[in-house]
């Protein structure tokens, strides 16, 4: 089943200066459940398409429908509902709150969408096992390394139960093993709890663990390959 | 959580906060200075004048005040007396009789006050008998005089010497006597210091030739508050048509007025101050919110509504401003009770200059609780206000671009 259909997007920063085609007719579709990279040289779009994709930016021309939901028919408040229900964002930088403890981070999008007390501290709890933080769960962001940050990171991702998982550049910062790490989590999360993962990507261990693997060059897709 | 998240903010660059807390912290402490410096000096001055002699309410014959002369005595009648009787809020009647008179010694001559008084109930109000400074109270119907030192500086007087009193006594009556002077007694206002002689109630009504008569009552109240009711009874138990009644405003039109000039003029610096005070906030707020940017749009990404943000962002600030008035309230109470207890005093030309105006150069600070609470309040709506600023920010806030930030 697709979950996620863009059609002829197009995407121009600064319109009205010294204009910036991010994106030039992006068509593509994912399934439900899958492990995809979107990669490409830098300025290809692929942090463009992700945002677009999430809602956090609308196209210009073209449509995007997530999970069924046209996007662009969505108004600002509509979107941050949306997102909040549907999507797990996963940055770069990490960008955990870093006043909240790892348990409070991944309990705060839980609180923003009203849930029980009892059940966003069970969830946090079980989250951060599950991302092998079980003894770090009071630490703040400070307190933690690169790797253990994009862990809480993705067990933030996780804890509204999203249909898929945006992730921008997740590894950019991380050495090798919590790369394999966090690539390890990511993948079993996918097979077990059949969340869609879409990463933009420049990083070749990322790469070689996706199972499908979509190229842009200045904002089209270059090419699209689907592995066994 | 959004509470905690706030008040974790707050302590997240400590540095900033420090900085913002402290902005607020001197605001309230100026603004709290200014305003009880400027509240108690002018309570001292009309302390000095309204408690030191007139009373807050005066009863006089009607027209006496428009044209103050002994021809407008009236009979002290025992219902007058017992006035306090019929109106609870008053405490004393001090019944006077006062007119201007030429006063001599030697080769002296001076204008001054002869005023008549009842020894031991003026003494109830105005502390007379404290007041002096050499020799002694007199007594109720001891033919002696208390003045005041300035009279006796003018008139190179001495414990006792003799002051002889010349002046035109009631109906016309030629007045004259001649008076021991008992005591020397010192005024706090230069105004009362230079002018007052007193003398015993049956004494000065013998000197004016106006016996069993009165010029006014001045009544002795608790507290300003009591003027209001004391009045409205004393219209209703007084006959109007034969008596005015004055509180200490209607009497002194020319102190309420300067002090309404001086509090109008102190707006202007309260403005200044407080202009100055928030454009330092807002700076600090301005900094916080470019500094927060990023981390504004990806509470955005995340799913955070943008007036959940704001409200943190506010929150945030309103706890920041809370702390700092709260500090700036604990810093000022010992300041402002240092000059509550020790005033402060100027002496020079500023000295001179106000006694021309009939006032001691002593600006004591009121201690008062509405003074901190309302210069902290104040404060603290600016920051309230200026608090509005992120708040538009974060409502017109694009999450990608802010995270571009």
């Amino acid at each position: 089943m697709k979950v996620i259909t863009t059609k002829g997007v197009v995407k121009i920063y600064n319109p009205d200066k010294i204009p910036v085609k991010a994106l030039n007719g992006v068509d593509l579709e994912i399934e439900e459940g899958e492990f995809t990279a979107i990669v490409g040289p830098s300025g290809s779009g692929k942090t463009t398409l992700l945002n677009v994709i999430g809602g956090l930016d609308r196209p210009d021309e073209g449509d995007v429908e997530v999970g069924g939901h046209d996007i662009d028919a969505m108004s600002d408040n509509d979107l941050i509902d949306f997102r909040k229900q549907h999507i797990g964002f996963v940055f770069q930088a990490y960008n955990l709150i870093p006043v909240l403890t790892a348990r409070e981070n991944v309990e705060f999008v839980m609180l923003l969408q009203n849930r029980p007390k009892k059940e966003r501290h069970e969830r946090a709890e079980e989250l951060l096992r599950a991302v092998g933080l079980d003894d770090k769960m009071d630490k703040r962001p400070s307190e933690l390394s690169g790797g253990q940050q994009q862990r809480v990171a993705v067990a933030r991702a996780l804890a509204p139960k999203p249909d898929f998982i945006l992730a921008d550049e997740p590894t950019a910062n991380l050495d090798s093993k919590s790369t394999a790490n966090l690539l390890d989590i990511m993948a079993r999360l996918n097979e077990e709890e059949k969340i869609t993962f879409v990463f933009s990507t420049h990083d070749q261990r990322v790469i070689d663990r996706a199972r499908r693997v979509v190229t842009l060059v200045d904002g089209k897709v270059a090419t699209d390959e689907v592995r066994g | 959580m959004l509470f905690r998240l706030a008040w974790r903010n707050i302590w997240r660059n400590k540095r900033r906060t420090a900085i913002t807390a402290a902005s607020i912290l001197f605001a309230v402490l100026f603004a709290t200075f200014m305003e009880a410096i400027q509240k108690g000096a002018w309570g001292h001055m009309i302390n000095s004048v309204v408690n030191y002699y007139y009373g807050y309410v005066q009863v006089h014959q009607k027209g006496y005040w428009e044209e103050q002369t002994i021809d407008k005595a009236f009979p002290l009648a025992d219902s007058l007396k017992r006035l306090g009787e019929k109106v609870p809020e008053i405490r004393q009647v001090l019944p006077r009789i006062e007119s201007f008179a030429l006063a001599s010694t030697g080769e002296h001559t001076s204008g001054v006050m002869v005023v008549g008084i009842s020894p031991e109930v003026e003494n109830a109000m105005t502390s007379l008998r404290d007041r002096v400074s050499e020799g002694a109270y007199f007594e109720d119907n001891e033919a002696a005089a208390l003045v005041a030192e300035g009279v006796a500086g003018n008139l190179g007087l001495s414990l006792g010497d003799t002051i002889v009193l010349i002046s035109q006594g009631y109906h016309g009556v030629n007045a004259a006597g001649k008076y021991p002077i008992k005591g020397m007694v010192n005024f706090g206002s230069p105004e009362l210091n230079k002018q007052m002689v007193y003398l015993p109630l049956p004494v000065a009504q013998y000197f004016y030739g106006a016996n069993g008569l009165v010029t006014s009552l001045a009544l002795k109240l608790d507290e300003q508050d009591d003027i209001k009711p004391a009045l409205k009874s004393l219209y209703q138990k007084l006959d109007t048509s034969a008596y005015e009644v004055m509180d200490w405003k209607d009497m002194l039109p020319d102190l309420v007025e300067a002090k309404a000039v001086d509090s109008a003029g102190n707006v202007i610096v309260y403005v200044i101050l407080y202009l100055i005070i928030a454009f330092g906030i807002f700076g600090t707020i301005l900094m916080m919110s470019k500094e927060r940017e990023y981390e504004f749009g990806v509470l955005i990404s995340i799913g955070m509504h943008r007036r959940q943000l704001a409200f943190t962002v506010w929150l945030e600030i309103i706890m920041l401003g809370l702390l700092g008035a709260l500090l700036g309230i604990l810093a000022s109470m010992p300041l402002v009770w240092y000059f509550h207890v020790n005033p402060l005093r100027f002496s020079g030309d500023y000295a001179a200059a106000m006694e021309k105006f009939g006032f001691e150069a002593i600006f004591p600070a009121i201690f008062e609780a509405h003074i901190f609470l309302t210069q902290a309040l104040l404060v603290f709506v600016i920051t309230a206000l200026l608090a509005l600023y992120p708040i538009f920010k974060i409502r017109k806030m694009k999450p990608v671009q802010a995270m571009r930030a």
